[in-house]
């Protein structure tokens, strides 16, 4: 497979360039140091912003995947870890995005809103492969808790990633590869269908 | 009589539980493979060439195949000529908490719906238990994440709504679900019985193996005539788009009442686990 876009997180001035300019479709491999957050961990940064407290993590230039991995064994630096659902993220996600986080990474439509935030920031939104838990932690290099290790598979872990395989699906300009996807798909059937 | 001590019950669930989170089923696999060779779109075909390395890694590194090792759904066919010594229903929830932690199997279970929390250990087991002929426990682990059952649907319609209406509620229930149930999907389906009755043959055709059709001519029509339909959608392999929408559909039915057509669409992810062992 030929074509993918190199990206290093966190994003310098570069980094955050390339990301406004990927593509619904793109393939990227991504590098560098991501953090993890799923459903209650979103609840508390919410709380940390209300409340004015430090976030766990710096979120300007930052990837965000949404993620609880099976616990690790023996000499492997995480167990399964695939993306979650993202919608359930969606309350939170363009205040996250309003606030520096540039990427995330999940699987599953994102509502208006975070496709708004997305364009808003030159962000993106980018899909791991869904049920494909052993093959994401090939890319993950190394990974440790570093807040509210009470939550168990949702704690907030810091992961050194290396060439991460993921897809653009919402980019920076309002598209959206869910929609634009399926509709290339089918039209190429109906062309296929002209032309014979 | 056959006696059947509990403890046997806990190590054969435990074993099952680590198993069917480890690999996937021969005709899942098999039906991953074919529909990854049959597949004309190519962005579609490169995701399904990942998800067949998914499974290649999960076997060299003895992880899962997916992080959500899911609900631990049980299903036990119990022979009548069988009797358990000591208490059935605890000895599965035993065996289920020793597979979570003996496997390094996520605990996925929410102590409460609305308080949460975590049971810490991945119990309670959802268990079904049916009563058969003959003297053999026959136990089928199938655990389910929740990315897909989430996507799932029931519904009541009426008499009228015949064939038809099953269709348009199976493909609206696909289209609404799109890329969330992390496509290629399976589908079971119930149809008939009551309204608790028709989302549990649902998940019960859920364990049917793909390569085997519904023994009513009828209703075997009606899956391939399904899988079809929602293989022109294109919804395609993660949604990205592509012919592969659905690897099978599985229905199982049931007589219901004069007045009603329940029908119930369980949706699982292309990591249709279920393992399989007899006492």
């Amino acid at each position: 497979m030929s074509g993918f876009v190199r990206i290093t997180v966190p994003l310098d001035k570069e980094g955050m360039k390339t990301v406004s300019s990927l593509r619904a479709g793109d393939r990227v491999l991504l590098s560098g140091t991501v953090y993890t957050a799923r459903d209650q961990a979103h609840m508390r940064m919410a709380e940390c912003i209300a409340s004015e407290q430090a976030l766990p993590f710096e979120l300007s230039g930052s990837a965000i995947y949404y993620v609880g991995p099976t616990p690790e064994h023996g000499e492997l630096a995480i167990g399964s870890a695939g993306p979650t659902t993202a919608g359930r993220m969606d309350a939170f996600s363009p205040m996250l995005l309003d606030l520096g986080n540039k990427i995330m990474i999940g699987k599953g439509r994102r509502s208006r809103e975070v496709t708004e935030a997305v364009v808003r920031n030159g962000a993106v939104y980018l899909g791991a492969v869904g049920g494909a838990g052993a093959l994401m932690s090939a890319g993950i290099k190394k990974c440790e808790v570093i807040a509210w290790p009470d939550l168990g598979c949702e704690a907030v872990r810091r992961l050194e990633v290396e060439d991460m395989p993921l897809t653009v699906v919402i980019d920076s300009t309002g598209n959206d590869l869910y929609l634009s996807g399926p509709e290339d798909y089918l039209n190429s059937l109906k062309n296929a269908r002209y032309s014979k | 009589m056959r006696i059947i001590e509990a403890e046997k019950i806990t190590e054969l669930v435990r074993n099952l539980c680590i198993s069917a989170n480890m690999h996937l089923p021969a005709d899942v696999e098999g039906a991953l493979i074919r529909a990854r060779d049959a597949e004309p779109w190519q962005p579609a075909k490169d995701t399904l060439d990942l998800l067949l390395d998914n499974l290649r890694i999960s076997g060299e590194k003895s992880i899962p195949i997916c992080q959500d090792t899911g609900a631990a759904c049980v299903f036990a066919e119990i022979g009548g000529e069988v009797t358990v010594l000591g208490n059935f229903e605890e000895a599965v929830h035993k065996g289920v908490r020793r597979g979570y932690e003996d496997g390094f199997l996520r605990k996925s279970i929410a102590a409460d719906p609305l308080l949460r929390g975590n049971t810490g250990d991945n119990t309670p087991a959802f268990i079904t238990a049916e009563f058969v002929p003959g003297d053999k426990l026959r136990i089928t682990v199938a655990p389910k994440g929740f990315g897909s059952e989430n996507m799932s649907a029931l519904k009541m319609l009426r008499p009228s709504d015949g064939v038809e209406g099953v269709k348009d509620f199976v493909l609206d229930t696909v289209k609404k679900a799109g890329p969330n149930p992390c496509p290629p999907i399976i589908l079971g389906i119930g149809i008939g019985g009551t309204f608790d009755k028709v989302a549990y043959l649902a998940k019960k055709a859920l364990l049917r193996p793909l390569d085997v059709p519904n023994p009513d001519p009828f209703y075997a029509q009606l899956e391939s005539e399904l899988l079809e339909s929602v293989n022109s959608l294109g919804i395609g392999p993660q949604g990205f788009g592509g012919r592969t929408t659905c690897l099978g559909v599985s229905i199982e039915k049931m007589p219901t009442h004069v007045a009603g057509l329940p029908v119930a669409v369980n949706i699982s992810c292309h990591a249709l686990r279920r393992a399989v062992g007899v006492l």
